[in-house]
């Protein structure tokens, strides 16, 4: 029986068209993935489900069970009853001021007029639902007393509450550690399962719905460009936007070889201390460790991956090697000079990860690539400078432009040709990827690894994406809670891992490929069952 | 840009820049209409109703004269303005000096600078203005130029502000990915302060100063309206306001030319401020 | 919770001993000599020595400021002619003009000013939030237009302009009401009412201004917040989501503003108080100054200081119970 109908759905907000005749069904207790970059609509069609769209023109048909949802229903008896939605920040997504449980079992009277204390009941009941452990203590919890997974976990419980017929999930782990992300969709999955409500996923990753949906749409410019069982469309793509975006998942390659070892950075016990601000309190605080003890070296012409959860210290770490952040202990030193005694950082630089708070907002990017030019003694750096927005393949005329004149790729590619213009012997990159859009991280990530053949500079690539790593690093380290817990080539991490937390990253890793997706799913299941973090 | 079609900013600004010139011009004024503004003209007072003017406009005084001493209301009213205008904006100019210095130190000084200057920022936050202002007028210098004086008091009492959101936005610009990629291109200190964090600071310090504009001016007319402003004959809207006080049942006019003129400069600074605060910086919301 | 107040209380005592020591220093070694002053008009060089022994001006620094915190703490005698004339503690010495004790007078006047700022703080808030309530809803487009026009006048107007006005419409124009003239609430409570109403209304004109700007801005902010879409999506009526959510939001800014105001209001009623001829802390500060009346002055000074500090633990107590992220350690 099919629940829900979408047909030749748009949506307009004032000159954009949102949603460009948008048509998918979503048949009773199944699962459906809808799979777009940024600004595809599919956020757009998600919010028209539950009519939250305001100062929007939307036409065609949402059929939900016999309702149109676009002629303005009783929402009243839809929203949170029928159709629950899960949104993408579970950090703000929940009101700070009332507890959890209270929360939801506000939603619940709303909805069944049960008694306050069945509501409360009920709340406790879903949590326990959810694996959050002790429910009956946590409901009376305040959101900012919960992790980030804990929301997530509370905020799907909200969603199961009054046993909608369907769950509508905006990009529920994006803002998630990996690991994390791997517990909700497991989570979602079983609550599929346990309910009987069907599921509408929506994320920008293939690796996401590969495992949780039976069918998948790809949106792009408001339309789906393919759709049909997940398995078909993944493993066997007919259109070609559908083939780009996997083919733009990065992949592994064959090792490098890179001659003789020759050790251009060392970190020798490296350690940072951040101490915590003494609130009143007579005996002063612990600080806070965020990196502890860091032993490691990297070759000339070597890149180094550095991966890791948020939280791991690993930024922290990025930062002290190029010498912006200070040592508490050890010793970091780059071809044999202590780091922290030398005058000039020019022939290290850095890849930051958000190109637009990375760029001076109110000088030109060809100023800012002709900044250390400038320092260096070159009178008339324009020529270098145009030079270097070629290489990086920007037009000579972005020399003029203001950053926010700029794509998020373009920028980033502003921030790698600041990086060469000192002609630097190691560049340390800090997640430069993360905030793009998959495409644009493709072409990204090959441009640095085609500079990196070109110009020969050792690289350092931090990232919290295991897969990026493997296609561009030649020896990996993971690091958790400030340390490295295992460091080796990457073939060799990623093949034969022997630290547990390394087994528990690679488990938790989306993939594409929707039968290797479920493999991991029981895998994960196997071998740590449902835990809430 | 926007903002010179805004409707509301742009009378502001015109009834701004006009009380300006007029601050400015003042004596050139009075010498036009013939007048001076210490004058008395006992001859034009109504002695049997306890010195009411007896005429009101005339083309010799354009606007009457004053109860009780019979001076030019019109003099009086131009050269109010300059003490009105001059005073606020000198004011205003050595807030933003004193809470630019103090604030970018506090932002880039080591931790204990920091600390050191968060705590006086603070304290002269939470003193209130006027009371300090009162009492300190009492025991400073009483030979110096008395609107220097006011200036100064008004300025020393109230730079917290300033130097408070100077503060905060250095201490957000440092931590920002362009000033730490600066540092990484071998720039020293000084020329990462001067080209990367202090032109991210024009636009703040500029929309706040624009209110401390006319707060300013209303700590001046208070300060003379308690009859501790500037110091007769030197005229003030805030003291003939004052006066007036004694005089507003035998002549409503006396109360109501100098009130009206504040008031009007007063909304023109404030719709000049609130205006470059919506353009330019739609967060921060003025207290 | 125990450990904090503890804490906090502490805090505020070490403040109160800076803030002494810099009003002290301030207003004694400024270039006006106490003693000269105290001495008043026909001073003759002998009565001055007198005098200057007398007040201990030719003590050191340190020395007379000691003796000041004393007299705060313990109580102190001064000479007085041949007596000695014992100062109770609080002592903050004897008026020059009028030679009573300056703690008898601030406690004289403080309940003047107490009533003021506390009406006042009342009726601006709650025209203020109102007026930022109709504004912040959006629902009413002129509502919205008059509101913010009138916030911006409340910023443009000072303080005694108003006073002036409401004085000249109703009691002398109208004659509505009869001239302000201080009447204690333990006196009469409706006349007491009555004869600040004017004196509340022009300080609320302004302060309300400012709550009004707040309140819109808090609901405008947090109706755009992520967990007010939350709400919609789950089906909580709107009504309810304003009241229960986008008011809560609104409010908590307020707290810590309302406290503060409370001293504000109070301190700076100085030009209510002379206007309106009330007798209040404000009105001595004046006189005293015009006096130039130094034990006075000071009082007053720390007399506010006492105040600000107060208000502000009580802003950050209330702040605490309100938002349940913030942990009272």
């Amino acid at each position: 029986m099919t629940l829900l109908q979408v047909e030749d759905l748009h949506i307009h907000f004032g000159d954009v068209h949102a949603v460009d005749g948008l048509s998918f069904s979503l048949e009773a207790g199944g699962s459906l993935g809808i799979v777009g970059e940024s600004g595809s609509g599919k956020s757009a069609t998600a919010l028209a489900l539950l009519g939250l769209q305001s100062a929007s023109l939307s036409s065609g048909r949402i059929d939900f069970d016999g309702t149109d949802l676009l002629r303005d229903p009783d929402w009243r008896g839809i929203r949170g009853a029928q159709i629950a939605m899960v949104f993408q920040e579970p950090l703000t997504a929940l009101n700070p001021f009332q507890t959890i449980g209270a929360q939801i079992a506000e939603v619940y009277r709303l909805h069944t007029g049960a008694s306050r204390r069945a509501a409360r009941e009920r709340a406790v009941e879903v949590l326990g639902q959810v694996h959050i452990p002790d429910p009956a203590r946590r409901a009376a919890a305040y959101p900012h007393q919960f992790s980030g997974g804990m929301r997530q976990r509370a905020l799907i419980a909200m969603a199961i509450a009054c046993r909608p017929r369907l769950i509508v999930a905006d990009e529920p782990t994006t803002a998630l550690d990996v690991t994390v992300q791997a517990q909700i969709l497991d989570l979602l999955d079983e609550v599929r399962e346990s309910t009987g409500a069907a599921l509408l996923l929506i994320s920008h990753d293939l690796g996401v719905v590969a495992g949780s949906t039976d069918a998948v749409a790809v949106m792009r410019h408001g339309r789906a460009v393919e759709s049909g069982p997940t398995a078909e469309v993944l493993v066997h793509p007919r259109s070609d936007y559908t083939k780009a975006l996997l083919d733009a998942v990065p992949r592994p390659r064959p090792p490098r070889d890179l001659g003789e070892r020759r050790p251009l950075l060392r970190l020798d016990g490296v350690r940072k201390e951040f101490p915590q601000p003494r609130r009143g309190a007579l005996r002063k605080p612990s600080p806070v460790v965020a990196v502890d003890g860091v032993t490691l070296e990297v070759a000339a012409g070597e890149t180094l991956g550095i991966v890791g959860e948020s939280g791991t210290g690993k930024t922290t770490l990025a930062r002290m090697m190029v010498g912006l952040v200070p040592l508490t202990a050890g010793r970091i030193t780059f071809d044999g000079t202590d780091i922290a005694r030398r005058r000039t950082h020019s022939s290290i630089q850095m890849v930051f990860q958000d190109p637009l708070s990375s760029l001076n907002p109110r000088r030109t990017v060809g100023e800012s690539i002709a900044d250390p030019l400038r320092l260096q003694g070159i009178r008339d750096p324009r020529p270098r400078v145009t030079a270097l927005l070629s290489r990086v393949g920007l037009a000579a005329s972005a020399y003029d432009r203001y950053p926010h004149q700029l794509s998020g790729g373009m920028r980033q590619r502003v921030g790698i040709a600041r990086a060469l213009a000192p002609s630097p012997r190691l560049i340390v990159c800090d997640e430069p990827v993360s905030s793009l859009d998959v495409t644009t991280q493709a072409q990204v990530l090959t441009l640095i690894e085609d500079l990196r053949e070109e110009l020969g500079f050792a690289l350092i690539f931090v990232s919290h994406d295991l897969a990026v790593l493997r296609q561009i690093a030649d020896r990996i380290a993971v690091m958790k809670d400030g340390r490295v817990v295992e460091l080796g080539p990457t073939a060799q991490v990623y093949d034969t891992p022997t630290h547990p937390y390394t087994k528990e990253l690679l488990a938790a890793v989306p993939v594409t490929d929707p039968a290797e997706a479920r493999r991991l799913r029981i895998l994960r299941r196997k071998e740590s069952p449902a835990r809430a973090t | 840009m926007s903002l010179l079609r805004d409707r509301g900013f742009l009378v502001g600004a015109v009834i701004a820049g006009l009380m300006v010139l007029v601050a400015i011009t003042a004596p050139l004024l009075a010498a036009l209409a013939g007048q001076d503004y210490t004058t008395y003209h006992d001859d034009l007072l109504d002695s049997a109703r306890g010195g009411v003017p007896i005429a009101g406009f005339s083309g010799e005084h354009w606007l009457g004269v004053e109860p009780g001493t019979g001076r030019d209301l019109f003099a009086r009213l131009v050269y109010g303005a300059q003490i009105s205008v001059g005073v606020a904006l000198a004011a205003t100019v050595l807030e933003v000096l004193f809470g630019l210095t103090a604030g970018v130190a506090a932002g880039l000084g080591g931790r204990w600078l920091d600390a050191g200057l968060s705590r006086v920022i603070d304290l002269v936050l939470s003193v209130p203005i006027l009371v300090l202002a009162v009492s300190l007028l009492a025991i400073v210098p009483q030979d110096w130029p008395r609107p220097l004086l006011l200036a100064t008091v008004i300025a020393l009492l109230g730079w917290g502000g300033t130097a408070r959101i100077t503060r905060g936005e250095t201490l957000t610009l440092r931590t920002r990915d362009y000033v730490a990629a600066a540092r990484l291109s071998g720039a020293r200190r000084w020329r990462v302060a001067r080209r990367e964090i202090l032109p991210g600071l024009t636009t703040p310090i500029l929309t706040y100063a624009a209110l401390l504009v006319p707060y300013n001016m209303i700590v001046e007319a208070a300060l003379s309206f308690l009859g501790i402003g500037v110091r007769p004959p030197t005229p003030s809207w805030g003291q003939m306001l004052s006066s007036a006080t004694t005089w507003f049942r035998a002549d409503p006019l006396y109360v109501f030319l100098p009130g009206a003129l504040l008031f009007t400069t007063l909304l023109s600074f404030v719709l000049v401020a609130d205006g470059l605060r919506r353009h330019l910086d739609p967060r921060q919301a003025p207290r | 919770m125990t450990g904090y107040l503890i804490r906090r209380v502490l805090g505020a005592a070490v403040v109160m001993l800076v803030l002494s020591a810099l009003i002290y220093g301030l207003f004694y070694l400024a270039p006006s000599d106490p003693a000269l002053l105290t001495c008043g008009k026909g001073c003759t060089p002998e009565r001055l020595a007198d005098v200057r022994v007398a007040m201990g001006v030719d003590d050191p620094v340190p020395a007379q400021y000691a003796h000041f915190l004393e007299g705060l703490v313990a109580g102190r005698d001064y000479p007085a002619g041949a007596d000695v004339r014992h100062c109770p503690a609080p002592c903050l010495g004897y008026s020059f003009e009028t030679d009573q004790p300056v703690t008898a007078l601030l406690l004289d006047r403080f309940p003047v000013s107490f009533s003021l700022a506390l009406g006042a703080e009342v009726l601006s808030l709650v025209i203020g939030i109102g007026a930022g309530m109709l504004a912040g809803l959006k629902r009413f487009r002129l509502v919205d237009r008059l509101v913010n026009g009138l916030i911006l006048a409340g910023y443009a107007t000072p303080v005694f302009l108003v006073g002036l006005l409401l004085l000249l419409l109703f009691c002398v124009h109208l004659q509505w009401l009869p001239f302000p003239q201080y009447v204690p609430f333990t006196t009469d409570p409706l006349l007491w009412a009555q004869n600040l109403l004017l004196p509340w209304t022009s300080l609320a004109a302004i302060q309300a201004a400012v709550y009004a700007r707040l309140t819109r801005a808090g609901i405008q902010e947090t109706l755009a917040e992520d967990h007010i879409r939350t709400a919609r999506a789950y089906g909580v009526p709107e009504r309810r989501i304003l009241w229960r959510r986008a008011l809560r939001g609104a409010m908590l800014p307020l707290i810590t503003v309302t406290a503060i105001d409370v001293a504000g209001i109070m301190t700076s009623a100085v030009l209510t108080e002379t206007m309106f001829g009330l007798p209040g802390v404000g009105q001595l500060l004046v006189g005293a100054v015009r006096q130039i009346d130094l034990p006075v002055v000071v009082g007053v000074m720390l007399l506010t200081g006492l105040i600000i500090v107060v208000a502000n633990a009580a802003a950050d107590l209330l702040y605490a119970a309100a938002d349940p992220r913030v942990q009272i350690r």
